[in-house]
């Protein structure tokens, strides 16, 4: 054996990886298409200021058809609303809100449903009754059921719509972690882990987690989408965000009385909220496939 | 097996009792809170004062919880804000409604979705499965409130063939029904659908199906006696769980078409702070749902020969 | 037997088979040709991916949505099994081509009574009544022995042994009188003692319905026992074929030789006859060489020669068998005595005081038994008795190995050993210190280093989510062996010298590495803190046998040079009898036998282990043994047999007091234990179970 240097691990190997694996969508037009309109309405949030042609909130003209011209000499393009309020700027803007608020909700959602999983599904015995009768009880709530109650009795602000959604969410994605932490926790390199004095947070967040990460990114995908539902839900319900902030799901709420004589004040927003949430479904679909092959 | 289902029970009815401190906890943990839902915002303290002794609301919170769960036992719901009259006058006709809607929607999902997850996941990667999969994916990402607009702009206000409301002021309308249960299935029967199909995939690269076809049986014969019984044990209980989903869709659709149903009544009792109406619809709901758990669970047992015979 | 004028029964030319893949066409099977005649058994022998389960699925004409013929002919019957219409092949399949699989357990359905899935053979293929159908589903029960065939009838899959759902399987197999019956390794999921009735079953029934056999398999040994005809098969090729005579006395190609030279037969041994493994790896289909596939792997090999073309296979005119064929352009150059490979031998290591001190273990598992009949007979906790009662010692540079079938406690006794469940009662002195009570995050971190663990699952020994290097870097670290990062890096490189890996292979993510290569860094990794104890739980067991000499070779040298004792536990007798000093025979949780390994291997035998060497085949015609097949199927560890027990399969059962009585332990020679109630003086009348024929 000749005593040849090895080079150093290096991060931009990592990113690299990252980049060849995502690359790998290109063999899923299904996939491709998905992340194709999650980049579109991304794109959308982050320049929204130059994109959108109106204020948002400016009340400008009422009840304008799609194409219309505006007093200004431009265009209405998806025409305004009730109060005169450009649709095609309110989409625009309100693509922000929902691409900020499901993140954050998932994201936490992800966070305390993965301690919990892990703890569950590691540890057994009491803890995992304990925890996985939590998860059973909050997950026999229809889940509209629970927002509304949650909503109803602290109000609809921002952070109890976020902490709602983590409150519901989390039991699911526990369940989720817990199965995969139950089969990965009998592989030959967790025994391993353990004869070699690993702590048990060291083997459940490095040895097992790690592991566990494909199941856990496509299903992440599909309960953006599910969250984005849910926003959107809420708005149309009239428990979403207080107006008068852009927000797709109370945009057809405000303007589902006039559905029938402007269709499109209702039509834009549902065709909006749809094609992001067809993103994540197609994106997750993709991944699936793509995991399933290798 | 009976005691199996002597267990499920069991955990059935300690999950109910869990959730309804869960309820309690949530709705009634601040008397002010009720007092002021109860009275308005505009009463005074005294008022309220008065309201809360009066209804033993300055007991310890356990006596209150056991009082108010002997209340829920014995259907006494107490007395909506809103409509002045006990909560079950008004919410057993709305639970009624919310049934037939319900029962039309399964009725049309069920078979559909089955049978489009069972023809897809016989050969997967055909076209029909490619066809069949992207649709359930596509009908699955319009939100329930998102489709009611789409087929109320198509069927309403474009084709007008049928009405935009569903409120049956003139007794049932058959018609009427046609949008609510379009939207529901339109939502839910992709996942179904997808959960079918995923089984059915499976099954069909078992080594048993294997078997089959090696044993020279007819290709009818591999699927119907071998693949479907297999296959549907899992969307057996994907569709029991199905409820609790299509719970929340009927919300949206009731709200929507002005249905006068169950999901209706909870959101305008939401929006009205009319809380004992609240409580009564979650207990409601939650009983509806963790029944149909239960008895998901004991059907997936029954169907499974390896539990069955355990 | 068929004799040569019959017209063949089943006629395969040139078959080419292939997969289709998004990589492109992968050919599976090449130039396949093979002719069976009625009535004969011939076996496919080869490693996993040389094809041969894809030759029985080819004839079954059952590839998947991705495979198919690209090439050749198939003829049956004088009918070309490749021309048929899906209608003609079913009518074929199950009625005069039969097949048996790997695992019965998933080739039955499981939500189906076993009855269900008997009749319908019959019923669909000759049209006859359920009636019928259930009467000859019965009779072929009795057939396959199997006790009380009215209950199997009723019986869902899961209610079986493995051997009684592979007996059905034959049973479902032969229901409709089949000319030709393939088996695809029927045998690999099943344990030693139970093999051995399956085969001796299938070898009955074969003579019984005149049915030919094609028989596919991995294990040259179980050749030997049922075929009169073997091919070897190398990389989707068939290399050499013949007679088993000729095969087995004068193979002539060098992969042939080479397989001889990794299996433990009884004339190897670890000190002076060692292993030989074959070199390098088999080629990936799409990797295959220019000329000869075996090449790169031949100690033979010449330039220009080898690798010219495709290489024809030929008639060997060296015997008087004409059927021996060899793909192989030098067969007639290569002189016997190079190619069989003889390894050089190797300095016997001295062993030293005792080590690992094991006194009245016993390990119970609780198991909690809800029900309600159970709460009121009181009953609610049962154990399982994993292990009881484990005495014995093992020193300084032995190799202890520990034997047994599925269940017999040997892998919780690992776990016990490891720290990873704790004992029940007794002590485990390693180095003077007891740990049986000791639960691993209890363990200090040298006592943890000083016992380390090579585990049986290849793809399962290393975490997919991080470099080879950096998980031996870690425990490095862990153990305290070298602290400074730089250090640590340093002697991972050289444990990855140590098991004879490129250095670069640090950065390697597991998935990127072969079986034979995960298990040699599972080795480094038990290897990186100077352990002075090594349990090894079938390291090798998951690996093609040519793979598996090389790790077991690596493993044994690396134990000689550290002076290491290694606890070899194991199911395959012959690997153990090639590499153990001492043997602990364990039968359901207890030590059934113990002693040297020639003490073990020669009466006085246990009746377990009599049986236990009956039933392993042995892939050398030279040795000749008394086949003894055991009855019944191993009972559960939650009610073991009262008294001894083995008493429920034991051939030599003297009577009731076995039913009520745990056996004596008795004291051969100072280490040879038995635990029997047949007095020491009768076991050592009994006649050895293998001797060279004469």
């Amino acid at each position: 054996m000749t005593e040849t240097a090895l080079p150093a691990p290096s991060h931009p190997a990592a990113l690299v990886r990252a980049l060849k694996s995502f690359a790998l969508l290109r063999e899923s037009w299904v996939g491709l298409l998905g992340a194709a309109l999650i980049a579109f309405w991304v794109i959308v949030a982050l320049f929204a200021p130059l994109l959108a042609p109106y204020d948002p909130l400016a009340t400008i003209q009422g009840y304008a058809a799609p194409g219309a011209s505006a007093p200004d000499g431009g265009t209405f393009w998806l025409g305004t609303d009730h109060i005169g309020r450009d649709i095609l700027s309110r989409i625009i803007w309100g693509s922000r809100t929902v691409l900020i608020y499901a993140p954050i909700a998932t994201f936490f959602a992800y966070v305390v449903g993965i301690v919990m999983g892990l703890a569950a599904g590691y540890f057994r015995g009491w803890a995992d009754e304990v925890l996985s009768f939590i998860a059973n009880m909050i997950l026999s709530f229809p889940v509209l059921v629970l927002y509304i109650i949650i909503i109803a009795t602290y109000g609809a602000s921002p952070i109890n719509i976020l902490l709602a959604i983590i409150f519901a969410s989390s039991p699911g994605i526990m369940r989720l972690v817990r199965g995969l932490v139950l089969d990965l926790r009998n592989r030959e390199y967790i025994s391993a882990a353990q004869t070699r004095g690993e702590s048990s947070w060291h083997i459940m967040l490095v040895e097992i987690l790690p592991n566990a990460r494909g199941p856990l990114i496509v299903d992440s995908c599909l309960r953006l989408g599910y969250v984005i539902i849910t926003i959107g839900v809420l708005g149309f319900l009239g428990l979403g965000l207080p107006p008068p902030d852009p927000d797709w799901g109370g945009m057809i709420n405000e303007t589902r009385q006039m559905a029938m004589a402007f269709p499109h004040m209702t039509l834009f927003p549902c065709i909006a909220i749809s094609s992001l949430i067809l993103g994540f479904n197609l994106l997750a679909d993709g991944l699936r496939e793509i995991s399933l092959r290798d | 097996m009976l005691v199996f289902i002597l267990k499920r029970l069991g955990y059935m009815a300690l999950t109910m009792i869990a959730v309804s401190i869960l309820l309690f906890l949530l709705l009634e943990i601040s008397p002010g809170n009720v007092a002021t839902k109860v009275l308005g915002p505009y009463s005074n303290e005294e008022q309220r004062n008065l309201w809360l002794e009066a209804h033993g609301y300055f007991e310890p919170l356990y006596v209150r919880y056991f009082a108010w769960l002997a209340n829920f036992v014995t259907g006494d719901f107490g007395e909506s804000i809103r409509f002045k009259v006990p909560v079950s006058q008004v919410l057993w006709p709305r639970l009624g409604n919310t049934a037939i809607l319900g029962l039309a929607t399964f009725a049309v999902m069920i078979p559909l979705s089955l049978v489009l997850g069972v023809l897809a996941g016989m050969r997967e990667g055909s076209k029909l499965d490619r066809a069949i999969s992207v649709t359930s994916i596509a009908t699955t990402s319009v939100p329930e409130f998102a489709s009611t607009v789409f087929v109320s702009a198509i069927f309403v206000f474009w084709l007008k063939l049928l009405p935009g409301t569903s409120t049956m002021t003139d007794g049932f309308s058959l018609r009427q029904l046609v949008l609510p249960v379009m939207v529901l299935v339109l939502y839910d029967f992709g996942y179904i659908a997808r959960m079918t199909r995923a089984s059915m995939a499976e099954v069909m690269t078992t080594a048993y199906i294997r078997t089959a076809v090696l044993k020279g049986l007819p290709y009818k014969q591999v699927i119907l006696k071998h693949a479907l019984r297999n296959a549907l044990i899992a969307p057996f209980t994907v569709i029991m769980l199905q409820l609790n989903w299509l719970l929340s869709g009927v919300i949206v659709v009731e709200f929507f078409f002005a249905y006068k149903g169950f999901g209706a009544l909870l959101l305008e009792a939401s929006l009205n702070q009319d809380i004992f109406v609240i409580e009564a619809c979650a207990m409601v709901a939650v009983f509806v749902a963790v029944a149909s758990q239960t008895l998901a669970d004991i059907g997936y047992t029954y169907l499974n020969p390896r539990i069955r015979f355990a | 037997m068929a004799t040569a004028t019959d017209a063949p029964l089943l006629e395969i030319k040139d078959l080419c088979l292939s997969y289709f893949t998004r990589a492109g066409e992968i050919p599976a099977v090449v130039d396949f040709s093979l002719s069976l005649a009625a009535g004969e058994s011939v076996g496919l022998v080869g490693e996993s991916g040389c094809g041969k389960s894809t030759v029985a699925l080819g004839i079954m004409q059952y590839m998947g949505h991705n495979g198919g013929i690209v090439g050749g002919s198939i003829m049956f019957k004088g009918r070309d099994l490749t021309t048929l219409g899906d209608e003609e092949l079913r009518q074929l399949r199950g009625s005069e081509i039969a097949m048996v699989y790997q695992e019965p357990m998933a080739a039955l359905n499981p939500s189906l009574t076993i009855g269900a899935q008997l009749i319908e053979v019959p019923m669909v293929h000759e049209k006859v009544g359920e009636k019928e159908a259930r009467q000859r589903a019965l009779a072929l029960l009795a057939d396959v022995r199997l006790p009380d065939p009215e209950r199997i009838m009723a019986a869902y899959p899961h209610q079986l042994s493995g051997g009684q759902q592979q007996r059905v399987v034959i049973a479902m197999a032969l229901l409709s009188n089949p000319s030709l019956l393939l088996l695809d390794e029927p045998t690999t999921a099943l344990d030693v003692t139970v093999e051995a009735g399956i085969v001796a079953l299938i070898a009955e029934l074969s003579r019984k319905f005149g049915t030919a056999l094609l028989y596919i398999s991995h294990n040259l040994g179980l050749m030997l026992e049922i075929c009169d005809r073997v091919c070897v098969m190398y990389s989707g090729e068939v290399i050499e074929e013949g007679a088993i005579d000729s095969i087995f006395t004068w193979p002539k190609h060098p992969y042939t030789h080479g397989l001889f030279g990794c299996i433990p037969l009884p004339h190897t041994d670890k000190n002076a006859r060692p292993l030989v493994p074959i070199r390098g790896q088999l080629p990936l289909p799409h990797q295959r060489p220019a000329g000869c596939n075996f090449g790169p792997r031949c100690d033979f090999f010449k330039p220009g020669l080898c690798d010219a073309g495709d290489i024809k296979i030929e008639t060997v005119t060296a015997d008087n068998d004409a059927e021996h064929r060899v793909r192989c352009v030098r067969w007639n150059d290569i002189d016997p005595k190079d190619a069989i490979a003889v390894g050089a031998g190797k300095k016997p290591v001295v062993i030293g005081e005792p080590v690992l001190e094991v006194e009245g273990l016993q390990k119970y598992y609780e198991v909690h038994d809800r029900s309600i009949g159970a709460l009121i007979s009181g009953a609610g906790t049962r154990f399982v008795k994993a292990n009881e009662a484990l005495d014995f010692t093992a020193r300084r540079g032995e190799t202890v190995a520990i034997v047994g079938e599925s269940g017999c406690g040997k892998s919780t006794f690992a776990k016990v050993l490891m720290g990873l469940e704790t004992a029940t009662a007794g002590e485990i002195r390693l180095e003077g210190r007891n740990i049986a009570g000791m639960a691993v995050g209890k363990r200090s971190a040298e006592q943890l280093a000083a016992l380390q663990m090579v585990f049986q699952n290849p793809d399962d020994t290393l975490n997919p989510s991080h470099t080879v290097g950096s998980q031996i870097s870690r425990v490095i670290r862990k153990f305290g062996v070298e602290t400074d990062r730089a250090k640590a890096r340093e002697r991972m490189l050289r444990l990855l010298d140590l098991v004879k890996l490129p250095r670069d292979f640090a950065l390697r993510r597991p998935r990127q590495l072969s079986g034979g290569q995960k298990q040699r860094v599972g080795i480094a990794r038990a290897f990186a803190g100077n352990p002075s104890m090594v349990i090894a739980d079938e390291p090798v067991s998951a690996l093609d046998v040519s793979v598996a000499a090389a790790v077991t070779e690596l493993l044994m040298d690396i134990q000689r040079e550290h002076k290491t004792t290694l606890l070899f536990i194991s199911h395959d007798l012959g690997m153990v009898r090639y590499l153990a000093d001492r043997i602990v025979v364990m039968y359901l949780g207890q030590i059934m036998e113990r002693g040297t390994t020639e003490e073990v291997f020669g009466p006085p035998y246990h009746p377990y282990t009599e049986a236990l060497l009956s039933a392993v085949p042995i892939a050398d015609p030279k040795i000749e043994k008394r086949h003894i097949v055991l009855e019944g199927a191993l009972p559960s560890a939650i009610d073991p047999p009262k008294g001894c027990p083995f008493h429920t399969r034991c051939p030599r059962k003297l009577g009731e007091i076995c039913e009520q009585e745990r056996p004596p332990v008795q004291i051969d020679r100072e280490d040879h234990v038995i635990a029997c109630h047949i007095p020491l003086a009768e076991l050592r009348e009994v006649e050895p179970v293998i001797r060279a024929a004469s």
